[in-house]
C-alpha cells in the first residue's frame, strides 16, 4: 500500500488538490462579483443593505480559501511561493490590497461612527470587486504566457525585468484572461443575487444586466483559450527534466488527456446552460450549473497547465528555470504528512454545506434587513 | 550564496514585517480570549435561560465582530509576505514551513470563519444548543490558528525534525512530530494564547469597569467583571508559568537571546536574577560592540543558575562567553563556529561543482555526507555561521530585549494583583463603591496590548540576526526584489493600517458608549 504512494503519485495528488482549490476561489469570487454591481443594481439604501448582506454572508469563505490556496501552494510547491511571489511582487501586492479593503469594509460599512462613511467602505466593496478578479485573472494567465526569471543553483529567483510582475498586464493573453475572469464573476455574483434576494426590483434588473456580462465573458474567454489552444507551451522531458518549446503543446494536452478535455467541455456547457435558463427562462437557479460549470473549467485548464509534462510556471527568461510539479514540489515526506492531513477537507466542506443550510434556508427580504439582529 | 546583500533592502523587509506583524497582534490576541469568554457566557445563558445574559453575550459579540474583520485583514498580508519578502527563506525551508500554514488553513481558519457566520447570524435561525456549539467552535477554531503559525515560528527559533538535501538546497521534513512537539512550540502555544486570554480578559473588565462609573448597566457589568476576573486570574497565573518555562528553553536552544534579556556580558556561576535594573554605556567591548551595564539592579541571588539548571553552582554562560568561546566549561566560539558553518558550506559548492561536471562518485559520497549525523549535528547544525562576517555580530540588540522582557515580566505580575483585587472586591460587594479601583481597571486596557506586543519584539529582536536560529541570517533570506518597492509598499500599509485602526477604534468606543441592546 504504502509503495504505491509516490513521490510523483503525490505531485500528482496535490497538484489536483490546488487546482481544485483555485477553481473554487475562483467559483467563490461571485461575493467580487456581486460587489461591482452594489451601485449599478441597487435603487435605494435599502436594496444596496439587501446586495451587500447576501453577499456579506459569503465572503469569509472566499477569503478562507484564498488564504488556505496560499498555505497549500506554499506547502506543496514551494518553490514557485517563492519564485512566483518573490518576483512578481507588484501584481500579488495589489491583490492583497484589494482584499485589505474587503475584509474591514463589510462590518464596518453600516456601523456609526465609522469615520469615512458608507460610501466609502461600498467603494472599497467595488474596488475589490473589479481589481480582485481581474488581477488573479491575470496572475493565473501567466501560467500559461510565462514570466521573466530565472532560479540559480540553489533555486533563488532574480525577475529579469524591473517591472516585478507589472509587466504580466502588458501581455494581451493576460489582460484577456483577467477580463474573462471579471466578467465571469460578475455573471456569476448577478445569477448568485437572483437565487437569494426576495426582491422584484433587484431581480429584474438583474436580469436585464445578465446580457451585458456574459457577452463580454464570452468574447475574451474565446480569445484566450483559442490562443491558447495555438499556442506554445513548454514541456518537460520525463527523464532529464530538461524543458523545451513544444508546439500546441496545450492542444495537445487536451487531446492526449481526453478525460480533462470532457470535464473542460462540461464545465463550459454548464457555465452556458446556467446563463441560458436566466437569460431565457429568467430562471433562478442559474447559479447552480454556472457555478459548477466555473468550478470544473477552470479545474480543466489547472490540469492542462501542470499536467502531462507541462511546465506550470514557464520562465520564458530562461527556460531551464521553468517550474514543474516535478521540480518545484515539497518532498516526499511533506507531501504525504499534508496528505494525510488533506482527507479532512471532506469534512470541512460537509460542515460548511451544514452551516450555510442552516442559516440561509429563506430568501433575504426587505423586513429582515429592518430588523434587528446582525447586519452589514 | 547571495554575492552582495543589499541592506536598505534588508531593513526597509524587516520593518515591513515587524510593521504589519505588530499591526495583526493588536487584534489576534483579543480575538483568542474574547471568543472563550463569549462562550462562556452563552453557556450559562443556554443553562439559566435568563436572556440577560443573551443581551450581555450579544454585546461582547458585537466588539468581537468589530476586532476579528480587522484581524482577517492584516493576517493575509502576513502569509503572503513570507513569498514576496523572503522568497530566499520560503524555498529554504518551504518544506517545513509551509505545511502548518496549509494545516492552518484547512483545520483552523473553515471552522472558525464557518462558525463565526452561526454566530453572528443564527441567533433566531438554529437552536440555542447548535449556536452554544457554533460559539465553542469559533474559540477553538481561532485557538488553533494560533497553534499552528506558533509551531511555524517555534520552527525558526529551534530548528527540528529536518535534513538538509544539497539537492534541492533547501531543508526537509523527516520528523512531523518533532516540528508539532518542539518543546519551543508547546510553550509558545501556551504563552500567547494565555497572554491573549488575560488580555482580553482585562478588555472586558475595563468596559465593565467604565458602565460601573456611569452606573448603567449594572447587571451586565457586573456579571462580566466576575467573568473577567475569574477567567483573567487563572490566566495570569497560568502565563506567569509559562513565560518562565520558555525562559529555561530559551536559555537552552537559544542561549544569546536569553543572556541579552539578563543583559548578561561575563558568564558566571551562582549568577543572580535581575528582577530590574536601568542599563547604561558601559565601555565595555566585544569586537566593534558595546556591552552595557548596569546603573542599578535588583537581584535575586542564585535565582538564574537555580532557574536554568537547577542548582546554585550551575554556570549561566554570558555574551562574552558565547562570542568568543569558554573551553572551561565547554562553550564553543563563534569563530569555531563560522568555521564549521564553512566548511558546510564549502561542501554545498563542491555537490553543485560535482553535479555540474557529471562527477557521480563524487555525488554520492557528499550525498551521503549531508544525511551522516556527525557532520549534521557538528558542521551542518552551525550552516548560518559561515554569512557572519565578525563574531559579536550574533549578539542581538541588548537594550530592547532586556527592557522588553523585564517590562513584560513585571506587567504580567500587575496583572495578577489587579485580577485578585478586582475578585476580593467583588466578593465582599464592595465593588461598585471602589471608584480608584475602576478607574485603574479602565485605564488598564492599554497595557495587556503593550506587554503582549513587548513579548513578540523580545521573541522576534532577540534572535537577530537569525531568521532560522544558526542556519540562516537574515540578510541572505530576503527576495531578489528593490528596496523602491518595499519602501513604498511599506509606506501603504503603514498608512492604510493606521487608517483602518482609527476608524476601528472609533466604531468600537461608539457601540461602547452605545451599550448592549434592549
Ligand atoms: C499579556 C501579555 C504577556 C505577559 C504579561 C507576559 N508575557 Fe511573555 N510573551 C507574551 C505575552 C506576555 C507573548 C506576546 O505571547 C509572547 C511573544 C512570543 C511568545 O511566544 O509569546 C511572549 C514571549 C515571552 C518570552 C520569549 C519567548 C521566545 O523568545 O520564544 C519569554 C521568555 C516570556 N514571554 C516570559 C514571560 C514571563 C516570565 C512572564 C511573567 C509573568 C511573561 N512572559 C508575561
Ligand atoms: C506572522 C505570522 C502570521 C501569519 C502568516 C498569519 C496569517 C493569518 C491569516 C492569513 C489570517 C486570516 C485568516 C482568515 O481568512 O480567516 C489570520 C488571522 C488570524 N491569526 Fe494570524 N498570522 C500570523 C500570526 C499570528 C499569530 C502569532 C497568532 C496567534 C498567536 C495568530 C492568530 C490568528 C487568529 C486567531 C486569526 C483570526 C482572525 C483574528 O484573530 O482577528 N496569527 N492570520
Ligand atoms: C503576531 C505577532 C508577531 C509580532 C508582533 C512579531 C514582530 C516582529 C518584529 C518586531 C520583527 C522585526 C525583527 C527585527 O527586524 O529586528 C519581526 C520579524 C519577523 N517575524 Fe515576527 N512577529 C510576530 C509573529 C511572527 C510569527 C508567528 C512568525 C512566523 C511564523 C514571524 C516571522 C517573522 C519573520 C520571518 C520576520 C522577518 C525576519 C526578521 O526580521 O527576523 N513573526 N516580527
Amino acid at each position: 500500500m504504502t509503495t504505491m504512494i509516490t513521490h510523483i503519485f503525490l505531485q500528482n495528488y496535490w497538484w489536483f488538490i490546488v487546482s481544485l482549490l483555485v477553481s473554487l476561489l475562483v467559483f467563490l469570487m461571485f461575493v467580487q462579483g456581486g460587489q461591482t454591481f452594489i451601485f449599478s443594481l441597487a435603487g435605494n439604501d435599502t436594496q444596496r443593505t439587501m446586495i451587500v448582506n447576501t453577499l456579506g454572508r459569503k465572503w469569509e469563505f472566499t477569503f478562507t480559501t484564498l488564504v488556505t490556496f496560499g498555505g497549500a501552494f506554499f506547502a506543496s510547491f514551494p518553490l514557485f511561493y517563492a519564485t512566483s511571489f518573490g518576483g512578481a511582487y507588484w501584481v500579488w501586492m495589489a491583490i492583497l490590497f484589494s482584499f485589505i479593503l474587503q475584509a474591514i469594509a463589510y462590518e464596518y460599512r453600516s456601523k456609526p461612527s465609522n469615520v469615512y462613511g458608507k460610501g466609502t467602505f461600498d467603494f472599497f466593496l467595488l474596488l475589490n470587486g473589479s481589481l480582485g478578479p481581474f488581477l488573479i485573472g491575470v496572475a493565473v494567465a501567466t501560467f500559461f504566457t510565462g514570466s521573466k526569471f530565472s532560479l540559480n543553483q540553489m533555486n533563488q529567483v532574480k525577475w529579469e525585468t524591473s517591472w516585478q510582475g507589472l509587466e504580466a498586464l502588458m501581455n494581451i493573453k493576460n489582460l484577456a484572461l483577467g477580463f474573462a475572469v471579471l466578467f465571469l464573476v460578475r455573471t456569476n455574483g448577478l445569477l448568485y443575487i437572483i437565487n437569494t434576494i426576495n426582491e422584484e426590483k433587484i431581480v429584474t434588473k438583474a436580469h436585464k444586466k445578465m446580457i451585458f456580462n456574459t457577452i463580454p465573458f464570452l468574447i475574451f474567454f474565446l480569445f484566450f483559450v483559442i490562443s491558447l489552444i495555438l499556442s506554445t507551451g513548454f514541456a518537460a522531458d520525463i527523464v532529464t527534466g530538461a524543458v523545451t518549446a513544444e508546439k500546441f503543446k496545450y492542444l495537445n494536452n487536451f487531446i492526449q488527456m481526453p478525460l480533462v478535455l470532457i470535464i473542460f467541455l462540461t464545465g463550459v456547457t454548464g457555465v452556458l446552460f446556467g446563463i441560458g435558463i436566466s437569460v431565457v427562462k429568467k430562471s433562478s437557479n442559474g447559479i447552480w450549473f454556472t457555478g459548477a460549470g466555473t468550478v470544473l473549467a477552470v479545474f480543466s485548464l489547472f490540469l492542462v497547465a501542470g499536467f502531462n509534462g507541462t511546465s506550470f510556471y514557464p520562465s520564458s527568461y530562461d527556460l531551464q528555470s521553468s517550474l514543474t510539479i516535478r521540480n518545484a514540489s515539497s518532498s516526499l515526506f511533506t507531501l504525504k504528512t499534508m496528505m494525510y492531513v488533506s482527507f479532512i477537507i471532506p469534512f470541512v466542506f460537509a460542515y460548511i454545506w451544514y452551516a450555510w443550510k442552516a442559516i440561509n434556508n429563506t430568501k433575504i427580504t426587505e423586513e429582515e434587513m429592518k430588523s434587528e439582529g446582525h447586519k452589514y | 550564496m547571495i554575492e552582495n546583500v543589499d541592506l536598505t533592502l534588508v531593513d526597509w523587509s524587516r520593518a515591513q514585517f515587524a510593521l504589519t506583524a505588530i499591526y495583526h497582534w493588536l487584534f489576534v490576541p483579543l480575538t483568542l480570549g474574547l471568543s472563550f469568554i463569549l462562550a462562556i457566557m452563552e453557556t450559562i445563558y443556554v443553562k439559566t435561560g435568563n436572556e440577560e445574559w443573551k443581551r450581555l453575550t450579544r454585546f461582547w459579540m458585537t466588539l468581537f465582530g468589530i476586532n476579528f474583520a480587522i484581524g482577517v485583514a492584516t493576517g493575509i498580508i502576513l502569509e503572503f509576505e513570507f513569498g514576496t519578502n523572503w522568497s530566499n527563506y520560503s524555498w529554504f525551508v518551504g518544506d517545513i514551513f509551509g505545511a502548518p500554514l496549509a494545516i492552518e488553513g484547512i483545520l483552523a481558519f473553515f471552522l472558525e470563519s464557518t462558525f463565526v457566520a452561526v454566530m453572528f447570524f443564527g441567533w433566531n435561525k438554529v437552536s440555542k444548543k447548535f449556536h452554544l456549539t457554533s460559539t465553542w467552535l469559533v474559540a477553538i477554531g481561532a485557538n488553533l490558528s494560533a497553534l499552528w503559525i506558533l509551531v511555524a515560528n517555534a520552527w525558526m527559533q529551534n530548528p527540528v525534525g529536518m535534513i538538509f538535501n544539497p539537492e534541492t538546497a533547501r531543508n526537509e521534513m523527516i520528523n512531523f512530530w518533532a516540528v508539532l512537539f518542539n518543546p519551543v512550540a508547546v510553550e509558545k502555544f501556551l504563552h500567547t494564547i494565555s497572554s491573549g486570554f488575560v488580555l482580553a480578559s482585562m478588555f472586558v473588565m475595563g468596559i465593565s469597569s467604565w458602565f460601573m462609573i456611569k452606573k448603567r448597566e449594572e447587571f451586565m457589568a457586573k456579571k462580566s467583571i466576575l467573568i473577567a476576573g475569574i477567567f483573567g486570574l487563572a490566566s495570569s497565573l497560568f502565563l506567569a508559568f509559562t513565560g518562565d518555562s520558555s525562559a529555561r528553553t530559551i536559555a537552552k536552544v537559544q542561549p544569546v537571546k536569553f543572556a541579552a534579556f539578563e543583559a548578561l556580558s561575563a558568564g558566571k556561576q551562582n549568577a543572580p536574577l535581575v528582577a530590574f535594573g536601568v542599563l547604561k554605556r558601559s565601555g565595555e567591548r566585544i569586537g566593534n560592540k558595546e556591552l552595557p551595564g548596569f546603573v542599578f539592579k535588583i537581584e535575586i541571588p542564585d535565582l538564574l543558575s537555580v532557574m536554568t539548571s537547577g542548582s546554585k553552582d550551575a554556570y549561566v554562560p554570558g555574551l562574552i562567553d558565547l562570542v568568543s568561546g569558554n573551553k572551561e566549561w565547554g562553550i564553543m566560539s563563534v569563530a569555531e563556529k563560522t568555521e564549521r558553518g564553512k566548511i558546510a558550506r564549502q561542501s554545498l559548492m563542491d555537490y553543485k561543482k560535482a553535479k555540474n561536471c557529471n562527477d557521480n562518485e563524487q555525488v554520492t559520497s557528499l550525498l551521503k555526507k549531508f544525511q551522516d549525523k556527525d557532520f549534521r549535528d557538528n558542521y551542518f547544525k552551525y550552516f548560518g555561521y559561515a554569512f557572519i562576517n565578525s563574531p559579536e555580530d550574533v549578539i542581538p540588540d541588548v537594550y530592547s530585549a532586556f527592557y522588553s522582557f523585564h517590562l513584560m515580566v513585571i506587567l504580567g505580575f500587575l496583572f495578577l494583583l489587579i485580577f485578585t483585587l478586582a475578585l476580593i472586591f467583588f466578593y465582599n460587594g464592595t465593588i461598585g463603591s471602589q471608584r480608584w479601583f475602576l478607574w485603574v481597571v479602565l485605564f488598564s486596557i492599554p497595557l495587556p496590548y503593550f506587554a503582549s506586543e513587548l513579548g513578540w519584539i523580545l521573541t522576534e529582536m532577540g534572535r537577530q540576526p537569525w531568521i532560522i536560529q544558526d542556519l540562516m541570517p537574515v540578510s541572505i533570506a530576503v527576495s531578489n526584489i528593490s528596496a523602491y518597492s518595499v519602501q513604498i509598499t511599506f509606506w501603504l500599509f503603514a498608512f492604510l493600517f493606521t487608517a483602518l485602526l482609527i476608524a476601528e477604534i472609533s466604531i468600537m468606543l461608539k457601540q461602547i458608549k452605545t451599550g448592549p441592546k434592549q
